[in-house]
């Protein structure tokens, strides 16, 4: 649990407190975005928890204890910490930057080397590939990882995470998103998330605590700060399309059981049995798998009109649109626009088919929640 | 137009034939002196080489720890930082005969007041490298060291200096070359080495023994390039090799 009580900090040369005063819990295992327009203090807000920044007044306590009093580098040991810029170390490799905490808590070598190799694994990077690799030689996306892994290998309690996504495409961005909220669902850290982007806030938070200009303007779950924002700074910061922003919070696999959809075909189906199957619904096309239940593509009515006594097989076409339910149903609904399609199939982390997702269910879902 | 294109290339050849005639002449015997020099007095020119060497050796070396320490230094008080390097500037500007000469009542002469001299005009290029190598370090870098609880001195030693090593060598690297040459006047205030030779040299007019005390100064300079240039990959291995084996 983080507790801030009254901080404020001002840097010398500048009037303005940059935090005026603030109040702020964070309850154990949650998520809380801190979010707002840039030089509203978040950051600021953030680094004061691990003493980056010592705060001008106010305390802080880490579960009940206070942070103010503790040996600052101790205090850090304990907290993991992932900035924009990542800064990962250029001169060690993969593994070595990974294991700077172990390293500084002076782990027997080989627990680190385990706890690493563990970590890496859980990042969604072979240790064998990347280890000994250095940072120079990896993609924007999985230098993020190795960021995030840094921060969690000693397994703190605490996180603080500076814009942890900012720096890659949106594409890359949701996939880690996902992947990150995957993994604390396993881990449930308390989390201190710094974004100026609402709708990762959104996504990403249990709460989510509204900054401006170095005070906090509502702290609320997003569902309650989307249907009730505190005042006309909030509302405007989290836009008008309050409805469509409510898909950040649903993810995939809540609305998949309760749609109604016909099985997938098999690729050695006949073409005649898939024709009946679709001739009882008035749906145009069906998803093909093959026998371990891996997608394999699609079938349109249009194709079923052929020769008959073939197999699917022969007419699956490939799709290039597949989503992993984990996703929200705004992933979902961004995947869709760019294929221009008005479906998109959801798959399991071993490319094994789990449902569709139309735009129809999309409105449905705004239509009830709204 | 073309007797005028004729008679510059007749001129250009009767330059070159003289030319050639004189180098003809000159060289056999200048460079037989040379040899001849070399042959009479080559434990001489030996010794001298070797106290060259560690005139230029022992000044480097105290001038590495010391503009390492200021550099570092300047580098957590930047406030200082500007008044200790327009210091160094100064210092180096100064000619050295003007320096070695006002040593001399402060240490007297010999082997020391040469040695502080050479310290004193190597400090600029490694004070200011050091300083600029750990300033130009990406501030996320030092930041995330420092958020995930790296002590001060860890940060030093682990990050800092290891990411600013490649523009320190360069620093000691240009001020090694740079006191070879400067060493040759320390010679002036009884430092030895091979400025001594030049001297006699210039004193006698005797042309083989400036030749042999140049090609000297040159050889202890590539001497030391190499030398230099070989401790920069040993370090750039260690440091790998012995962070892989952490």
């Amino acid at each position: 649990m983080i507790k801030l009580v009254g901080i404020t900090k001002k840097f010398p040369g500048l009037k303005k407190p940059a935090v005026d005063n603030l109040n702020l819990e964070v309850k154990e295992g949650d998520v809380c975005v801190l979010v707002g327009p840039s030089g509203c203090g978040k950051t600021t807000t953030m680094k004061m928890i691990n003493r980056i920044h010592e705060p001008t007044s106010g305390s802080i306590f880490i579960n009940d204890k206070d942070a103010l009093k503790m040996n600052p580098i101790k205090l850090r040991l304990d907290i993991g910490y992932v900035i924009q810029e990542i800064g990962l170390f250029p001169h060690h490799t993969i593994e070595e930057n990974v294991a700077t905490v172990p390293n500084e808590k002076k782990w027997p070598k080989d627990k680190t080397k385990q706890k690493v190799d563990e970590i890496l694994t859980l990042v969604g990077l072979d240790p064998k590939i990347y280890g000994k690799r250095y940072p120079s030689a990896l993609s924007g996306g999985q230098r993020q990882r190795v960021g995030v892994a840094r921060a969690m290998v000693s397994d703190p309690p605490i996180m603080l995470m500076d814009e942890p996504f900012g720096a890659v495409d949106p594409i890359t961005r949701a996939r880690l998103q996902n992947e990150f909220l995957r993994i604390q669902e396993r881990i449930s850290k308390t989390i201190v998330f710094v974004t100026h982007d609402i709708d990762e806030a959104i996504k990403m938070g249990n709460t989510i605590a509204v900054m401006r200009e170095g005070k906090l303007v509502q702290h609320a779950t997003p569902s309650d700060l989307l249907a009730a924002p505190a005042d006309e700074f909030v509302a405007s910061l989290v836009g008008r399309n309050r409805s469509i922003k409510r898909l950040h919070l649903i993810r995939i696999r809540e609305i998949l059981d309760h749609l109604d959809r016909p099985k997938p075909a098999t690729v050695d189906m006949p073409l005649n049995d898939i024709r009946k199957q679709l001739e009882d619904s008035d749906i145009r096309s069906v998803m093909v798998v093959d026998q371990d239940n891996k997608l394999k593509g699609i079938i349109g009515v249009n194709d079923l009109k052929k020769k008959a006594g073939e197999v699917a097989a022969d007419y699956i076409q490939e799709l290039d649109q597949s989503i992993t339910s984990d996703a929200t149903l705004n992933d979902a609904l961004s995947m869709m626009l760019e294929c221009g399609e008005g479906y998109v199939a959801v798959i399991n982390e071993d490319d094994q088919y789990q449902g569709t997702i139309t735009l129809g269910d999309l409105l449905n879902v705004v239509k009830e929640e709204g | 137009m073309v007797e005028h294109f004729l008679i510059f290339y007749n001129n250009l050849f009767s330059t070159m034939a003289n030319f050639c005639m004189q180098v003809t002449i000159a060289t056999p015997s200048l460079f037989s002196k040379v040899i001849v020099y070399l042959q009479r007095r080559g434990d001489l020119v030996w010794e001298l080489i070797i106290e060259h060497f560690w005139l230029v050796a022992i000044s480097i070396g105290i001038a590495i720890v010391i503009s390492i320490i200021i550099g570092v230094t300047i580098s957590y008080k930047t406030g200082l930082a500007m008044t200790v390097l327009t210091v160094c500037q100064i210092l180096m500007t100064i000619p050295s005969m003007a320096m070695l000469g006002f040593m001399v009542p402060l240490f007297g002469i010999g082997f020391t007041t040469g040695v502080i001299a050479l310290i004193l005009y190597s400090l600029l290029p490694i004070v200011r490298n050091t300083y600029t190598g750990i300033k130009e370090i990406s501030p996320a870098i030092v930041e995330s060291a420092v958020g995930m609880g790296m002590t001060e001195w860890r940060v030093l030693t682990k990050i800092k200096i290891p990411l600013a090593r490649p523009v320190i060598m360069a620093g000691i690297r240009t001020a090694t070359v740079m006191i070879v040459g400067i060493a040759a006047i320390a010679a002036y205030v009884g430092a030895g080495g091979l400025g001594e030779l030049i001297f006699q040299g210039i004193s006698r007019s005797n042309e083989s023994m400036i030749i042999v005390g140049a090609l000297g100064v040159s050889i202890i300079a590539l001497a030391f390039d190499f030398i230099l240039s070989w401790g920069e990959r040993r370090l750039a291995a260690i440091g790998k090799t012995g962070e892989a084996s952490k």
